[in-house]
């Protein structure tokens, strides 16, 4: 089975947002970068089902140079090879920008599976993988907890709200948005450090942008829908007060 | 036109589909000469049309078409497309459920027209309509234009947007059918009836009082500091989502959109940053406590009162206060 992979290089988790002079996006000079964690899940999703019925597993992802970080590190994680649509102009970029980038350079491959995350933890509009579904003519499903591949197709798994889930049928090629948790990460050994080294990352030319669907019009940091207290004081001191509002104040305990 | 498209489950309305009404309403309030129309899409819709009608709306709009049933992202995204080429609105509002997440992309996709999700508030100013939706895991919140040609696609994040706020009109809403071609055989994804698995065996939603954890508990040997808070308090142990992909604790105890919604009296948030997906399941507690290393945690937006510190100092402290 041929399986590509899209996965997003987004702001590290532990991240202090920092904006950029006109409010419109961040200082991206200031954050450090990693693999959006719901990519990661399908990445190793995707090596589990390449351990299982064979085939190639390819990551795709889109952004300027240091994006070869993380598509490095899923070549070292077990990736066969990796495709990198590079250009300077994605800061910020809407679903639709990152898909059309991602479905020009994908188009050629014809893989049989596309997986990717349920969302970024970036932006989150939870549009990516399904506007490239639609783009590159393949059914698709969300939110996936579990994966059956066969000849005739797929059998998965999805996640509805509230804790129900239902079991979907589906040919092949298609694409699946993965849902974290799904499977247990594994790390990079040494040694896929290290035959990563070797494994080729095709450059592939941003395509002529497509119109943007969004423009940020401001970005701040939330306004608060509630008058929060914030209790000082050494922790001893500001538990016992929190117990105390708790009681007194509040009267929940 | 302003169109909202409600879901329902076997001819049953989700709050969410309300909550979407209201939203509408109030988009249609900032923008002069707009009207505003429900759409709902199935097979036997009857009984959620006519509670729709309730509602303040020029029409209620309805689909009946048995390849709607179960619901596939191939077949409403099928239906909506006519439906939206019929009925030419300058504005499409759908509740931001799993299965709009599924289908909406899609429609907005082959319709080659703006999608903006997860909105929880509007901002109209000079007859432009920003959408306000939160950003990087909610440490940033974003007013977001939508671009080009319309209809343009907005879901609404459930619990932004009061269901008891859409407004009902004096007389009910005439219900109005709209025929469109289905092909079952282009359905490509091929549904089972949806199922729990058995793992229900804590009904949070009962709970008087919950101690919930998140990724500051950083490992799974540190769980029983925040088991001991909880029985000091006589609360239930619930987490976030990371806590329960990990395995550190059951899937049942988590909190959030893919889990339990709850309204305790006391919500007591140790590490928890607050991320939409949680805030969603929890922010309708009476009384929200937070600790939290990082000052700037999306989980103070919400709480009523907050520590900022390191959990396992404070964690202790709390059980020997309680003690006294």
């Amino acid at each position: 089975m041929k399986i590509a992979v899209c996965i997003k290089q987004v702001p590290a988790r532990d991240w202090h947002p920092r904006l950029n002079e006109s409010g419109s996006w961040i200082r991206e000079q200031d954050a450090a970068f990693e693999m959006n964690e719901p990519d990661a899940y399908a990445l190793e999703e995707s090596l589990r089902l390449k351990e299982k019925h064979g085939g190639e597993v390819v990551v795709c992802s889109v952004g300027p140079a240091r994006v070869a970080q993380v598509l490095r590190e899923a070549l070292a994680r077990g990736a066969d090879r990796a495709i990198h649509v590079d250009g300077d102009g994605f800061s910020g970029a809407d679903a639709f920008v990152i898909a059309g980038a991602l479905a020009a350079a994908m188009k050629e491959e014809r893989f049989d599976l596309v997986l990717t995350g349920l969302q970024s933890d970036d932006q989150g509009s939870a549009q990516t993988g399904v506007i490239l579904a639609e783009t590159l003519g393949v059914p698709h499903a969300t939110i996936i907890m579990e994966v059956q591949a066969s000849e005739s197709g797929l059998r998965i798994k999805r996640e509805l709200e509230g804790g129900w889930f239902q079991w979907i049928t589906m040919p092949l090629p298609a694409l699946l948005t993965i849902q974290s948790g799904i499977n247990q990460l594994r790390y990079a050994t040494l040694k896929g450090i290290m035959a990563a080294k070797k494994k080729d990352i095709r450059r592939v030319e941003a395509p002529a942008a497509a119109a943007p669907k969004q423009r940020i019009a401001a970005l701040y940091a939330p306004e608060k829908s509630k008058k929060t207290q914030m209790i000082q004081g050494a922790p001893a001191a500001a538990a016992k007060e929190l117990v105390r509002r708790l009681r007194e104040e509040a009267r929940v305990i | 036109m302003i169109l909202v498209v409600a879901e329902h489950r076997d001819g049953k309305l989700n709050r969410a589909s309300w909550e979407a009404v209201a939203a509408g309403q109030a988009l249609a309030a900032g923008q002069a000469q707009s009207s505003l129309s429900i759409l709902v899409l199935g097979a036997n819709v009857g009984a959620a049309a006519a509670e729709l009608s309730s509602a303040e709306a020029q029409a209620v709009v309805t689909i009946d078409a048995p390849a709607l049933e179960p619901y596939t992202a191939d077949g409403f995204t099928a239906a909506l497309s006519q439906a939206v080429a019929e009925l030419k609105p300058t504005t499409v509002i759908l509740p931001h459920t799993y299965q709009t997440r599924d289908f909406a992309p899609k429609l907005a996709s082959r319709l080659d027209r703006a999608l903006v999700t997860d909105v929880t508030a509007l901002k109209t100013t000079g007859g432009v309509t920003a959408f306000v939706r939160p950003m990087f895991q909610g440490k940033l919140t974003a007013d977001v234009v939508p671009q080009g040609d319309t209809p343009h696609f907005i879901t609404v994040q459930v619990g932004s947007f009061r269901a008891d706020g859409a407004a009902r009109g004096a007389a009910p809403a005439p219900v109005r059918p709209l025929a469109v071609a289905i092909d079952a055989g282009a359905i490509r994804q091929k549904p089972e009836a949806p199922f729990q698995e058995a793992r229900q065996a804590v009904d949070l939603s009962q709970a008087e009082r919950i101690v919930a954890v998140g990724r500051g508990i950083k490992e799974q040997d540190k769980i029983p500091v925040a088991q001991q808070l909880a029985d000091a308090l006589g609360a239930e142990l619930a987490a976030s989502r990371p806590i329960c992909d990990a395995g550190w604790l059951p899937m049942a105890r988590q909190v959030g959109s893919s889990g339990q919604t709850v309204a305790p009296k006391l919500y007591l948030a140790l590490g928890i940053s607050g991320a939409i997906q949680h805030l969603v399941g929890m922010k309708g507690s009476q009384t929200i406590a937070a600790i939290n290393k990082d000052p700037d945690a999306p989980i103070f937006e919400v709480a009523d009162y907050g520590i900022v510190g390191d959990l396992f100092e404070l964690v202790p402290a709390l059980v020997d206060a309680l003690k006294e």
